[in-house]
């Protein structure tokens, strides 16, 4: 390397296929299942099939090798492979790789998979790996570790009990917009404050369903995008940083390593936040939405409970934010991150029927691995913005 | 005790053998002075026939390093953020372990 050529090119690929399969409960359905059933709908989408795949990019909570594993069932023989596991933000950072592997021609046709039957299976024990010096306490991970953080940041910046459940309101009232969402009958922010706690301060309103699914997209070069069946999406910036694995290492609670993923994706995309229609973060508690909108730069360090309160995020808000109903209310296999992907690349193509988002040209996906530990933001946009 | 690097004065927590700041043969282990500020505290909500609500806390010792713990010796719920805590090391009441853990106490009653 010359230290001259940037890191990252600006659009040089795109994602050109996403799909879904068994959504919510799926009894029976393997994860290696749904993740094939996702990968042949995203395939069915972009216009391409397996042979076109000369790239993988896996993980799910049961294979130690998900990219060998997925690889295998699907029967294919990819020339690359990543299995970057750093939590529900890996598919984003698995984005940015196979952005920079397209570019360095080591592959042509990314897919990148994800499958979980997490609630018909209740096996969630790949997310749970309590260190040693921790385990004798007992900590419920993740509930714990982001109730805690929830707990500091109303600590030092006043954020209330009403404002967490504005997020969560926020999400449902997009889900209910959301054909596909889990959770679609109305919940109002007095429901959320009637409700018992879980770990205080959240509720279960305020932490995200456990499901089942299966999920995938498509990347390719940008060259060889805009033959294919859907407008493509393309990768402007993409980021990754992360400061520790456990929430007690965290070296301020109240800030996230997005605070720098996020400058570092706006840069490479060349643009700001407040050029951004449409933002989908990683809801995995309703904490998180507030904590990524203020690490991102949408609002003032401290002041997310007040951007997204009065229905600022919720359908003819401020700011359109997790337009599906986020992990919240739509769907939460066990990770989300594909899931921020899938939406930002829905709203960009047009394609999100009731949940629309006019004039969308530019979205943010931004993915959160571990407990707030692993951040990834990833800048998409439409054709226009090129 | 607690791990000290001789060289730059840092502690550490967890223990580790090699870290950013510290060479391996630097580190030493000193004496902890106990004291600690509650630096985020929750109420873990369970059942009482599934042995009651209880507290997690991260505890901000007066070295430096923080640690996931217990805060005990008052209700979950009254354990405050910046609360001034000692350390005791106890066998745990909700474990089976005979193993002693660092827990917490509130330094002073108010």
């Amino acid at each position: 390397m010359t230290g001259k050529r940037p890191p990252q090119s600006r659009g040089s690929t795109a994602i050109v296929g996403t799909g879904y399969a068994g959504l919510g409960l799926a009894p029976g359905w393997t994860p290696l299942e749904l993740l094939a059933g996702a990968t042949e709908r995203a395939l069915a989408d972009a216009g391409l099939t397996l042979d076109d795949v000369d790239g993988i990019c896996a993980g799910t909570f049961y294979h130690f090798w998900p990219t060998l594993s997925a690889a295998e069932y699907l029967g294919i023989r990819p020339r690359w492979s990543n299995a970057d596991s750093v939590g529900g933000s890996s598919f984003l950072a698995q984005v940015l790789q196979a952005a920079l592997a397209i570019d360095a021609g080591l592959c042509e046709v990314v897919l990148i998979a994800y499958g979980s039957n997490a609630r018909s299976s209740r096996n969630v024990n790949g997310l749970i790996e309590i260190p040693r010096f921790e385990a004798m306490y007992a900590p419920p991970v993740p509930l714990a570790s982001y109730a805690l953080a929830a707990a500091r940041h109303m600590h030092e910046y006043g954020t209330t009990r009403a404002q967490l459940a504005e997020v969560a309101v926020a999400a449902r009232k997009w889900a209910q917009l959301n054909p596909d969402a889990t959770l679609r009958e109305p919940l109002r922010v007095e429901d959320v404050l009637a409700a018992p706690t879980v770990a205080d301060p959240l509720t279960r309103h305020d932490c995200c369903l456990i499901s089942d699914g299966g999920a995938a997209l498509i990347m390719t070069s940008a060259g060889r995008a805009r033959d294919l069946r859907q407008p493509p999406i393309f990768v402007l910036g993409a980021a990754a940083a992360h400061w520790h694995r456990e929430i007690s290492q965290m070296p301020d609670l109240t800030r996230t390593a997005a605070t720098e993923s996020g400058p570092r994706a706006f840069a490479v995309a060349e643009v700001e936040p407040s050029d951004i229609d449409v933002v989908q973060v990683y809801d995995a508690f309703s904490i998180n939405t507030i904590l990524f909108l203020e690490d991102l730069g949408f609002c003032k360090k401290g002041e997310g409970g007040q951007f997204v309160a009065n229905g600022a995020i919720a359908p003819g808000g401020r700011l359109a934010v997790n337009t599906s109903g986020g992990g919240l209310a739509f769907v939460h296999p066990g990770a989300f991150g594909l899931f921020c992907l899938i939406e930002a690349t829905a709203q960009l193509r047009r394609q999100a029927g009731a949940r629309q988002v006019d004039n969308a040209e530019l979205a943010v996906a931004h993915g959160n691995g571990g407990a707030l530990s692993h951040q990834c933001t990833v800048v998409l946009g439409s054709a226009a913005t090129l | 005790m607690l791990q000290r690097s001789r060289k730059s004065g840092i502690y550490l927590f967890y223990p580790r053998s090699f870290a950013r700041g510290v060479a391996g043969e630097d580190l030493e282990w000193v004496e902890a002075s106990g004291k600690g500020v509650v630096y985020s505290a929750t109420v873990v909500r369970r059942k009482s026939e599934q042995g009651g609500n209880y507290n997690i806390s991260i505890v901000q010792l007066a070295e430096g390093p923080r640690m996931l713990t217990r805060v005990l010796g008052v209700e979950p719920e009254a354990v405050r953020i910046d609360m001034p805590v000692l350390a005791r090391v106890e066998r745990p009441s909700w474990a089976d372990s005979a193993e002693p853990v660092i827990m917490f106490y509130p330094a002073h009653r108010s």
